[in-house]
């Protein structure tokens, strides 16, 4: 048996004990917490033949649809205006957020999202535009969508950018399919093998294996960079491209980049680039300098773009010269009348390998992120990268009073990351930790990832955090490290004591799936369902 | 009962072995939550993929210890795939294969070799 | 810079703290030949005022879909947005907030997308639902995908009724992962090829209904005859208020239904970000794609929510995940499920019989205009019709009459030899001045 890869960043089976921890043994009369409400499904709420929705009634009836109109019951409950909003909002009240304090998911890149952005989106002239409309109805979408690959280009130095991946993995995909177009133009479609560092996320061979490649994994030397003696072995007329992320996931520059890129290409591969962490170089390093062929950018990382509670992202690729004739449709094209896309892989794009996707991409993240380079300009976007830098080494140095880091020589970039040696003997797991600092009023670091330091605990503040809160932060980790190495496990293994709920069981979970929710579920069973 | 270094056990019975992982596995596996058993009929070589088993946050492949045909899988696993965890070297079996070889058995380590093994770990 | 809080004597301290002299210090493991000194050949940085007023001199060079008569669709469509979904979906704690992966603070997210899930399944008449996809393009190719591992069989037949983006979409994704794609000709009646292309290496036939033409059509004969063979049956819609009049994906015999969720919450935003539905029979779940949240409890025994079925996922299984996906479409998915709640059964059937009568009253307002032939005989709210010479020649010069009068067939698909067919849709939006003004600008530049 083979045992697998455990991945980040959640938690295992719930451990704690089975009491009332919240409030220190006091309860209500009837169940509340405070003001923070518990909240029903609106399955349960009983709204069946409800609407919070005014609409007239039909014009004609559906005589014509025949046998295709659905008489049974949808199974929909409605809720009025006033019971949606406050059903949301006291949901809402359940999640942390970017806007209530430090988010330091590592990897994750967790920054302040602009207003400006999303009123920008909002504007009519783009989120009331249909995709398909006449383009000479659509020049400033495209003149927008222009400016966006403008700026991505510049930054990168990179020269052309494949606009419509949907997010970070989708550009991953995106870009080795275009690898793979520019391998069989070659002759060169025989090479069958991607080579992935240990530390990478699992995206990256996901991808790969999906495209049809066997993976194989690059060595990394003992300071957490790509094994470069491992590499040059493996590289062979077989290999279609490396994936490397950089700076990598252990939050560290690969140093001996330009030497990677350079066997790479001498052995007939490309260099895909994991584009996540761009946010610590931008505006100071050009991957198109360190002799990359395709990188990704999610733009809810390093432009701000709002991560939603999980989405929508995007994920442009850029590309190199060589790569750059099997971008997939759409393409933007400027000519006598403008502006206009071309949308079939055939004249110009000829060799564009395919779709990726219906219409022309993320539009609505197209602008939050314009929006977001604008604002900070040249100089601002050098500055974002500096702070995300120096924010992060600060960490690590005040940490590493207590805590130990995976890699203590010299700086890291934009994230650092410790191993759990410090918490030997102690009785608390990095999840324990984890969970503890959401008592002091933090979300958790990404844990147990990269995969290849122990009990990971991957911290990024971003360049949006001041230095008081930093400061707050380190002081809350420092007097847990302090509390575990007292021996107060207890404070740990039932934690979050303070969250909106205790430890979650997800064995349960998982070995009853119970995905949707259905009549008879409830206690108080919902009135019967009715069709209008 | 034979086991493998990769935690397998199997038990011949006539020309039929039973196939399941250890107690070891089971433990460091953790809660077990799904259980993909093959499909009866389905031939398998000694080292093929022949089970995967989930627990919350980690998949594994089972391998197959030895060759032959699988001719029943353990259907209760299912609805009860915490089984792995109560009786990992009982009721918790995985398939049942009918022997090409039975040959391949011997070559596995007996339980006092495999509990010397587990002291390496 | 507003967006940075740190001043310049907070970085000399912090400097000071890591123990180094300059910020250059700690960019030390970039090779020298690629460190910049000079800033990036790009404009500095700019107020709020310079930016808004740069894009909106951007946004203000568009026409946007609500500036007059408008009827395009083919895969979105202008609805009303109510003004809650909009402002619940811009609270922080929304907006804000990452992937749920730590339950105990993400019930907000989590509840939500277990009634998302819900909602998904009832609308589509399945068992389960997974918490969104990218958009329906991609939930199409990744239903394909997933068939080929239920079936374990290569082969996918697309109906000739489905949106070409989406045929397009699933030939690049779904051939890259091995599979081999057979795309049947653009046809308004397609259905009948797509059962005379079933065999026994046949993983899935996909259609669309209603499909690209508008075509509302009864699939059951379709998903008989595939599983007959032992295919699955794939249900595309693109407009997911039809499921609030015509019968669902899962009455007629699918064993998978995927949609664009646009229209439902979300606004045009020239084409995305979407939110794509995905939905199936329960037995297939642990080869679904994509995010599961589902239900359980917390140490105290009090209900609540969690991701679930994750060792499907690339964080785990990595080379062996169902997809690469790592992520989803989750502000779109809670702007889909805030609308459809206030809609509620009621609100959604109404809703989709006014958009139905609009459409009668279009077919029937183009049935007057000379030149003219209506091709779609079923539908929701999209009609395709046949126009004298290029359909794209005739929605340029009624845009210079001001009207938006739909997409022509050949900008989704220039080689099918349908550069006569033009598509129109309505919505609750459209008005009977706007088809009024339809019929006049197509009269005028048809002769």
């Amino acid at each position: 048996m083979a045992m697998s890869n455990v991945g980040r960043p959640t938690a295992p089976a719930a451990n704690g004990r089975n009491v009332s921890g919240n409030s220190g043994g006091f309860a209500s009369l009837t169940g509340g917490r405070g003001l923070l409400q518990d909240e029903p499904l609106i399955f349960e709420e009983g709204g069946w033949d409800k609407t919070g929705v005014d609409l007239p009634e039909a014009s004609a009836d559906a005589a014509d649809l025949g046998d295709l109109v659905r008489t049974a019951p949808i199974g929909l409950p409605g809720l009025s205006e006033p019971e949606a909003v406050r059903h949301y909002v006291r949901l809402s009240q359940k999640n942390h957020a970017i806007d209530l304090a430090l988010y330091p998911l590592g990897s994750c890149t967790m920054k302040h999202n602009p207003r400006l952005n999303e009123k920008m989106a909002r504007l009519p002239g783009f989120a009331d535009l249909h995709p398909l409309q006449p383009v000479s109805t659509t020049q400033g979408a495209l003149a927008l969508m222009d400016r966006l690959a403008h700026w991505l280009k510049v930054l990168t130095g990179m020269p052309a950018v494949a606009l419509t991946p949907k997010a970070g993995a989708h550009g991953e995909l995106c870009g080795l399919l275009t690898i793979k177009a520019a391998h069989e133009a070659k002759g060169q479609g025989h090479r069958r093998t991607v080579l992935v560092p240990t530390s990478a996320h699992g995206t990256n061979p996901a991808t790969a294996a999906f495209v049809g490649y066997d993976v194989a994994e690059i060595a990394q030397t003992d300071d957490g960079r790509v094994d470069l003696a491992d590499l040059e072995a493996k590289l062979s007329g077989d290999i279609a491209a490396i994936m490397v992320t950089n700076p990598n996931t252990c939050g560290l520059f690969e140093r001996d980049i330009l030497e990677i890129s350079r066997l790479t290409h001498a052995a007939g591969a490309y260099f895909y680039c994991d584009g996540a962490n761009f946010n610590a170089i931008v505006g100071r390093v050009k991957p198109g300098d360190l002799g990359v062929d395709a990188m990704h950018i999610n733009l809810h990382k390093t432009f701000s773009t709002p991560h939603g509670g999980g989405g929508p992202g995007a994920g442009p690729v850029v590309l190199s010269e060589a790569l750059a004739p099997f971008a997939p449709v759409p393409w933007i094209v400027s000519g006598p009348q403008g502006l206009r896309l071309i949308e079939e892989p055939a004249g110009e794009a000829a060799q564009a390998f395919g779709r990726m996707c219906a219409f022309q991409g993320q539009m609505g993240m197209f602008v939050r992120a314009l929006a977001y380079m604008l604002s900070h300009g040249a100089d601002g976007l050098r500055q974002v990268a500096e702070d995300a830098v120096l924010n992060a080494n600060y960490i690590k140095a005040r940490l590493s009073t207590a805590m130990t880091p995976a890699f203590p020589q010299g700086p890291c970039m934009h994230e650092a990351l410790f191993d759990d040696a410090w918490l030997e003997g102690t009785g608390v797991t990095t999840l324990d930790l984890a969970k503890a600092l959401i008592d002091e009023g933090f979300h958790p670091m990404t844990m147990y990832f990269p995969l290849v330091v122990h009990g990971a605990m991957l911290i990024e503040p971003t360049e949006t955090e001041p230095k008081r809160e930093l400061d707050r932060f380190c002081d809350a980790m420092l007097a847990l490290a302090e509390a575990a190495k007292s021996r107060d496990a207890e404070r740990f293994k039932g934690a979050p004591h303070l969250a909106p709920m205790r430890r979650l069981d997800e064995t349960l979970a998982a070995r009853k799936p119970k995905l949707t929710w259905r009549p008879g579920d409830t206690t108080v069973a919902p009135a019967p369902l009715a069709a209008e | 009962m034979r086991f493998t270094k990769d935690h397998e056990w199997v038990e011949l019975s006539g020309d039929v072995a039973t196939i399941g992982v250890t107690a070891y596995a089971a433990e460091q596996l953790g809660d077990v939550v799904f259980v993909e058993t093959p499909e009866v009929g389905k031939t398998v070589k000694a080292g093929d993929n022949l089970a995967v088993v989930e627990s919350v946050k980690a998949a594994s492949d089972v391998y197959a210890p030895i060759s032959g045909e699988v001719v029943e899988a353990n259907a209760a696993l299912s609805d009860a795939p915490e089984t792995v965890n109560a009786a990992p070297e009982a009721a918790g079996w995985f398939a049942k294969l009918k022997v090409a070889n039975p040959a391949e058995v011997d070559r596995l380590m007996d339980r006092a070799a495999y509990e010397a093994y587990l002291q390496t770990l | 810079m507003r967006y940075l809080p740190l001043t310049p004597s907070d970085r000399a301290e912090m400097l000071d703290v890591i123990g180094v002299r300059s910020i250059d210090d700690l960019f030390r493991d970039v090779p020298e030949k690629a460190r910049n000194k000079a800033l990036f050949d790009l404009p500095p940085h700019a107020g709020e005022l310079e930016v808004e007023r740069e894009l909106s001199g951007l946004a203000a060079l568009n026409r946007p879909a609500g500036a007059g008569p408008f009827f395009c669709g083919a895969g979105a469509y202008r609805h009303h947005v109510p003004a809650t979904v909009d402002h619940i979906i811009q609270r922080s704690e929304f907006l804000t907030s990452y992937t749920p992966y730590q339950p105990e603070i993400a019930q907000g997210t989590l509840q939500v997308l277990f009634e998302f899930q819900t909602q998904v399944a009832a609308l589509t008449g399945l068992e389960v639902a997974n918490a969104s996809m990218y958009d329906g393009s991609t939930a199409c190719a990744e239903a394909v995908m997933m068939a080929q591992r239920v079936t374990r069989r290569e082969k996918a037949i697309l109906s000739g009724g489905l949106h070409p983006h989406y045929a397009a979409t699933t030939q690049t994704i779904a051939h890259a992962e091995g599979m081999q794609i057979v795309r049947l000709s653009a046809a308004i009646d397609a259905e009948a090829a797509v059962i005379q292309a079933i065999d026994a290496g046949t993983a899935c036939v996909v259609v669309q209904t209603p499909n690209v033409f508008g075509v509302a059509t009864d699939v059951t004969k379709i998903a008989e005859a595939a599983h007959a063979a032992g295919a699955l049956l794939i249900v595309v819609a693109t407009e997911a208020v039809s499921f609030g009049l015509l019968k669902s994906p899962g009455e007629m015999g699918a064993d998978i239904a995927v949609a664009e969720g646009q229209s439902i919450g979300n606004a045009l935003n020239y084409g995305g970000p979407y939110v794509g539905l995905f939905a199936a029979r329960e037995k297939l779940v642990r080869q679904m794609p994509g995010r599961l949240c589902g239900e359980t409890v917390d140490a105290d025994g009090r209900r609540g929510y969690v991701l679930t079925l994750s060792t499907r996922e690339q964080h785990i299984r990595r080379e062996k995940a169902t997809s690469n996906i790592c992520t989803n479409s989750g502000l779109c998915a809670l702007a889909f499920s805030i609308h459809l709640s206030l809609l509620g059964e009621t609100g959604l059937r109404r809703l989709a019989a006014i958009n139905h009568a609009k459409a009668r009253e279009l077919q029937a307002a183009l049935t007057g205009v000379k030149g003219l032939e209506v091709l779609t005989p079923r539908f929701f709210n999209e009609i395709a019709v046949r126009v004298p010479g290029s359909a794209a020649g005739l929605v340029e010069a009624c845009a210079a009459e001001g009207v938006i009068a739909g997409v022509p067939f050949s900008r989704l698909d220039p080689s099918a030899g349908l550069d006569d067919v033009l598509l129109l849709a309505v919505t609750e939006t459209t008005t009977s001045d706007h088809i009024a003004a339809l019929t006049a600008a197509l009269s005028k530049v048809i002769r």
